[in-house]
């Protein structure tokens, strides 16, 4: 749209600082692009280091999780699947909580609400998203758990069901703000035939306009557990550290008892290694690693499925 | 608009199923049991979905009011607020009564510092890159694709990025401010990018094209008018960002800045902790004074910042917003 020789670049004085400042703003968002690649780039250095001392096969399928104390017969261990098993259970319940929830918040928010109740609703529900995690981690421990107990569910000190639960509430905004926009986005059109045919609201909300914004809100989803996955603070705080072996036979055990995710682990081993060079610190970029792998690609599969909502309709 | 009973599907429908995938029947088939009963159906599915909506914000808003319970010791005549001026200006110390959270919130402030000299520049200097200057091809758009996913990668990914690059790479001492700030600021970097994109976005096209009919170039264009225009809209965004990082937990620890500091840090290169740090260390203390008493306040002069932080944003937004919209 913008021809080289512009009328008014009188001076050459100006024509330079133009040109300065193009080059200036270019190379901000060339380092960008090189954080990515810092990201990756760091991961994969110190996870080889990592895989030079422990064995991939050791660290994929070890059930024990031990980097920083030594174990009865003298050695440090590196299984990563009770960590791996301790995520997927926080992240699998805190869905159970979120997703419903957060999926009938943006219904009602699209297709019910009055401007006045979503003009409250829609930025109390992003209070929940601003609050630190680190509160909601400390509200799990010292409220939430103690409140669990009271009602009745033995759960310890540190539990996973406590974490599940904040860690839920966290990621409901997530849900229904991009939920909301997905069935924002259901042409009215759509609406309108299903009330020619004499649909109620009840029907054209759940048979029409949901199943309309199905890749929205199934993108919103996917973005959501990639959040549960990588969060931190609050799972380190309320599930504590004891990294467990998921059995399907107790599960209910599992989530009374305290639990440790790759996130977690990441924090303690950060906690108890002040220096570096040792095993447990190179394991760090190990758990990074997979952490980074599993939260990319959930990310860039929301983007391919909302990328194909947007044919849908245009 | 009457509709009439069908008595074919008469006891379909009965629950509210809420699956799309139905039974098989025509979706759009009356149920048999009237018009009373459908505006029943929807009367209950409203209020299902709203309390569903409400569930969520009112446990957290529970929780909110037992904090500040807890942090004002309402509950407790014999104890005064834990949230006073001696909590405010006084060192981390052994004595719940003398606990003070000044370090923490002067730490804080200063890796706020930090991303607003060192990191924000290259945030919105990016984002006009890529909406101003940047051809629209293929790699535009797999940079602002990677920006996007720069957003939704863990914080506590960010922290081993901060402790690779600036603690062992360039080899700052770890836990300084200076290493704090930058790694807090690479974390909030796509917020920023992300959001001042769209305030120069909403800045019509007609400003720039008058601006370069009377002969400006596209720098004066951008400096004169695109930038003034967006201004209101970055400085939100920019806040929001700061209002995130104050947050943030895990990178710190990651970067090896510790959780309680004994002195005010005063250069760039001194250890900083930060509040959400201090809380971490506090509410792992066994006097229950500590977990109920000073970590309630410390949440509460954390959200307070952050509430003061968010609202700003929401002032200059709603001020500025423009007429013609």
């Amino acid at each position: 749209m913008t021809t080289s020789t512009a009328i008014g670049e009188r001076s050459d004085r100006e024509r330079r600082a133009g040109r300065v400042v193009k080059g200036v703003f270019l190379a901000c968002a060339v380092l960008t692009v090189l954080i990515t690649v810092g990201i990756i780039l760091t991961l994969f250095r110190d996870a080889t280091t990592f895989f030079a001392q422990v064995p991939v096969t050791d660290f994929l399928t070890g059930t024990e999780w031990k980097p920083t104390q030594l174990t009865g017969d003298g050695e440090y261990k590196f299984g990563v699947l009770p960590l791996l098993s301790g995520t997927i259970l926080i992240t699998v319940v805190s869905a159970v909580i979120a997703l419903p929830i957060g999926l009938a918040a943006a219904l009602y928010l699209s297709e019910f609400a009055s401007e006045t109740t979503r003009s409250v609703l829609k930025p109390a529900l992003e209070i929940l998203a601003g609050i630190p995690t680190i509160v909601y981690g400390y509200f799990a421990l010292v409220y939430i758990t103690p409140f669990l107990s009271w009602a009745g569910i033995p759960v310890d000190t540190f539990n996973a069901l406590s974490a599940s639960i904040v860690v839920g509430v966290m990621i409901i905004p997530m849900v229904s703000s991009i939920s909301e926009d997905a069935l924002s986005a259901v042409p009215d059109d759509l609406r309108q035939a299903a009330y020619g045919l004499g649909s109620t609201k009840f029907d054209t909300s759940v048979r029409v306009v949901v199943p309309a914004a199905i890749s929205g809100i199934f993108s919103s989803f996917v973005l959501a557990l990639s959040r549960a996955i990588g969060e931190t603070m609050a799972v380190t705080v309320a599930a504590g550290q004891t990294p467990r072996m998921l059995s399907i036979l107790n599960i209910d055990q599992n989530l009374l008892q305290s639990s440790e995710t790759i996130t977690a682990a990441m924090v303690n081993v950060a906690h108890a290694e002040g220096g570096g060079g040792t095993p447990a610190y190179y394991s760090m970029f190990a758990l990074g690693l997979v952490l980074f792998v599993f939260t990319f690609s959930l990310n860039i599969g929301a983007e391919v499925i909302r990328d194909r909502l947007r044919e849908e309709y245009r | 608009m009457s509709v009439e009973p069908d008595p074919e599907t008469a006891g379909e429908g009965a629950s509210a199923d809420g699956t799309a995938a139905g039974s098989g029947t025509n979706p759009f088939a009356r149920s048999g049991w009237g018009p009373l009963y459908r505006a029943l159906r929807d009367k209950a599915f409203a209020y299902a979905l709203l309390f569903a909506a409400l569930s969520g914000i009112a446990m957290v808003f529970i929780l909110l009011a037992y904090v500040a319970v807890d942090a004002f010791s309402l509950l407790d005549p014999a104890h005064s607020s834990w949230v006073d001026w001696q909590f405010l200006t006084s060192l981390p110390s052994r004595t719940p009564a003398e606990a003070g959270f000044l370090a923490p919130i002067v730490g804080s402030l200063l890796i706020l510092v930090v991303m607003v000299f060192a990191v924000f520049p290259i945030g919105i200097g990016a984002a006009v890159y890529l909406e101003e200057y940047a051809p629209e091809n293929r790699i535009t758009r797999i940079v602002r694709i990677n920006i996007a996913n720069l957003a939704g990668v863990p914080s506590v990914v960010y922290g081993l990025l901060g402790l690779a690059v600036f603690v062992r790479g360039i080899g700052f001492d770890s836990g300084i401010v200076l290493v704090g700030g930058l790694t807090v600021g690479l974390l909030v970097l796509p917020i920023v990018i992300v959001s001042s994109q769209e305030a120069l976005r909403a800045v019509p096209d007609s400003y720039r094209q008058a601006s370069r009919g009377m002969g400006a170039s596209e720098w004066q264009t951008l400096r004169n008018v695109t930038l003034p225009q967006a201004l209101p809209g970055i400085l939100t965004g920019t806040i929001l960002a700061l209002g995130r990082a104050i947050g943030e937990t895990a990178p710190l620890i990651m970067i090896g800045a510790a959780t309680s500091v004994f002195s005010v840090p005063t250069t760039l290169f001194d250890s900083v902790s930060a509040m959400p740090m201090q809380i971490y260390n506090w509410r792992a203390r066994p006097q229950p004074e500590f977990r109920y008493g000073v970590v309630a306040a410390g949440v509460v002069v954390l959200l307070a910042t952050m509430i003061l932080l968010n609202a700003t944003a929401i002032l200059l937004r709603n001020r500025y917003q423009r007429s013609d919209t």
